[in-house]
């Protein structure tokens, strides 16, 4: 079958392409190997809520309208919001269809499903940044006897054996992780990396709000000074919660979580940590103030330091001299809460560089035609929240437009109108019948 | 406070060649491969020396300007003829010497001149490890404190951000805060 554009991946990135070839009148499909939000419903624990307060929950033509902007949508809210986006829109979602290959076929791409091969000239890979969780190698080295399983497998505490957890990996999964189960009963251990650590509110206001109010999250990604590691900085030690508290290792240390430094190696029943724990925490902690300086600059500017409460900075970490290696034995489970990974096992090679990760340029991937939405990043820091991918997915449509325009100036020997190319004269109807037919079957 | 590369600045680290480095071995990976060497000779006693002089890297076979010669040896209360610092304090001296370059070459990057860097480093270590003694003692430093004086224009909080950074990029750092592994073979 043909169409202009295939979307891979019905979640907040795949939607929001949806509504914008839409509303260019670009004819497409979405393609979703499970349902709308899938990994959503799939890969997430119990208790987990969006990092970002309500008011930032937004997907283009769609606002948050719920009586509590400040508060922080829950897993189950959250799947709802996508459905009920994606029957607003009228996406032209096909679920249930797992894509096999994508092959650049010189104009457009072929792709190849369970249910059947497309013909497209645009692909957009809206799959996510976590398609696979990052599991360190030395994960194979713990003795057998000890269970372990990955933040995207991991749902709540009655999941867990009782005795010690170990969880390796101190960004907003690992410390919300730790945090449940240490109140659960469990004692746990929790591995700290390079970490970013941040307060939930700051004289008065939750941090995002602050953020976006000085601009941090509009930086782009052709603007930063290493984009290749800025992609790479772990999420923030938050958690969204209705009493708003804070969730840094402070937090964790208060209820009798252990912190040790990142984990360096296991050997036969022993885990060796960094000793390099002080220098870990003094960096989180200089990059916070950083931060709150910065606010605190903002506000002063303005002379609105009245308007706001008192400029109270956190508390620097207390750092106990963290234990350098540990007698793995006294853990009954492992979570490894170590980051997640995009994976395109699908995509075409030449997508690639030579170390397997996808070439792009704020989401326009290396190959005419295929684009990637929903990246940490991709092209600002609020890319990593839905209300980012709503913005990127507003430029990357007019890049991806204009490349359509170009295939269909090169394609027609008579001088088209301008303005109007092939695809946005494509009867729509074709689709909405390709669409509905394979939706029958 | 200053955050940018500016002209002014000259703490004799040539921070372009450096960047112009990183980028020739993001381009090529294997030129980044460097093997470091060192042959160390028994003298008499506790006493042996060191000498540093080829490595490898970017590629082929490189040599420092001269050859440099380290001694070592055990003090004179251990009856040994203290003919060199102990090993134990050359890995302390590896390990500073290794940081403070790092903040030289960090303050450059951030446009921040330096006029003294101070390093004091003291470690610890319970003898009873490596007399045998204890077997519970490890034979290692049970901590390793080290504490920058830097006289510069910067604040605090840019020098402590540097001193971070400094450690962050660190090869002995890693060497002693982690593990690696080690093969000793004899021939």
């Amino acid at each position: 079958m043909r169409v202009s554009v295939v979307v891979i991946g019905a979640g907040p990135a795949g939607l929001a392409m949806s509504s914008r070839l839409t509303a260019k009148s670009i004819d497409h499909v979405v393609l979703e190997r499970g349902e709308v939000a899938h990994s959503w419903h799939a890969e997430r624990w119990d208790s987990l809520r969006l990092l970002t307060p309500n008011w930032m929950r937004r997907l283009p033509g769609s606002g948050y309208t719920g009586g509590d902007p400040d508060g922080f949508s829950t897993k189950d809210e959250t799947i709802e919001f996508l459905g009920r986006y994606q029957k607003q829109i009228d996406a032209p979602l096909l679920p249930g269809v797992t894509v096999k290959g994508v092959r650049a076929a010189d104009p457009g791409f072929e792709v190849v499903t369970d249910q059947g091969p497309w013909e497209c000239e645009a692909v957009v890979a809206a799959t996510g940044g976590m398609t696979e969780p990052r599991v360190p190698e030395l994960s194979s080295a713990l003795p057998p006897g000890i269970r372990q399983l990955n933040a995207l497998e991991y749902r709540n505490p009655g999941q867990i054996d009782e005795g010690e957890v170990l969880v390796v990996g101190a960004a907003a999964s690992g410390t919300q992780i730790a945090h449940e189960l240490q109140v659960a009963g469990r004692q746990v251990t929790i591995a700290v990396g390079g970490h970013v650590r941040l307060p939930r509110t700051y004289r008065g206001r939750d941090i995002y709000w602050w953020m976006n109010e000085i601009g941090r999250l509009e930086e782009r990604w052709d603007e930063v000074d290493d984009i290749g590691r800025a992609r790479l900085v772990p999420s923030p030690q938050l958690t969204g919660t209705d009493d708003r508290r804070t969730l840094d290792l402070n937090a964790l240390i208060d209820i009798g979580v252990e912190p040790v430094a990142k984990l360096m190696a296991v050997n036969g029943r022993r885990a060796q940590f960094s000793g390099s724990f002080a220098n870990l925490v003094a960096g989180a902690d200089l990059k916070q103030n950083r931060l709150l300086a910065e606010i605190d600059a903002h506000v002063a500017e303005r002379g609105l330091d009245d308007v706001f409460g008192a400029a109270t900075r956190p508390e620097p970490t207390r750092v106990a001299t963290a234990a350098t290696e540990l007698d793995v034995s006294r853990f009954s489970t492992v979570i490894w809460a170590t980051g997640n990974r995009p994976t395109w096992p699908w995509l075409d090679p030449a997508a690639f560089d030579h170390r397997r990760r996808v070439i792009h340029d704020g989401g326009v991937g290396a190959i005419p035609g295929l684009y990637f939405l929903g990246l940490p990043f991709l092209r600002r820091r609020l890319s990593s929240f839905i209300d980012g991918i709503g913005r990127d997915s507003g430029e990357l449509v007019e890049h991806l437009h204009a490349h359509l325009d170009q295939l269909a100036t090169h394609r027609e020997s008579i001088p088209g109108v301008p303005g109007l190319s092939s695809s946005v004269r494509t009867p729509e109807k074709s689709v909405a019948r390709a669409v509905n037919q394979l939706g029958q079957r | 406070m200053t955050t940018t590369e500016s002209p002014t600045v000259d703490n004799g680290v040539n921070v372009e060649a450096l960047l112009g480095a990183r980028q020739a071995l993001t381009d090529a990976p294997e030129a980044a491969q460097f093997q470091w060497r060192a042959t160390c000779e028994w003298v008499n006693g506790t006493h042996s020396r060191s000498v540093i002089h080829e490595f490898s890297g970017l590629g082929q076979e490189q040599q420092h300007r001269t050859a440099y010669s380290i001694d070592a040896d055990h003090p004179e209360i251990f009856a040994s003829a203290d003919n060199g610092a102990t090993p134990p304090e050359i890995a302390l001296v590896a390990l500073a010497s290794c940081i403070t370059a790092g903040v030289a070459t960090v303050a450059t990057h951030r446009g921040i001149q330096l006029r003294s860097v101070k390093a004091n480093v003291r470690a610890g270590m319970d003898l009873q490890g490596i007399l045998g003694i204890d077997g519970d003692v490890r034979n290692g430093f049970n901590g390793i404190k080290i504490t920058y004086e830097i006289d510069s224009d910067a604040s605090k909080a840019d020098i402590e951000a540097l001193v971070a950074q400094a450690q962050k990029r660190s090869a002995v750092f890693d060497a002693i805060a982690n593990p690696t592994t080690i093969a000793v073979e004899v021939i």
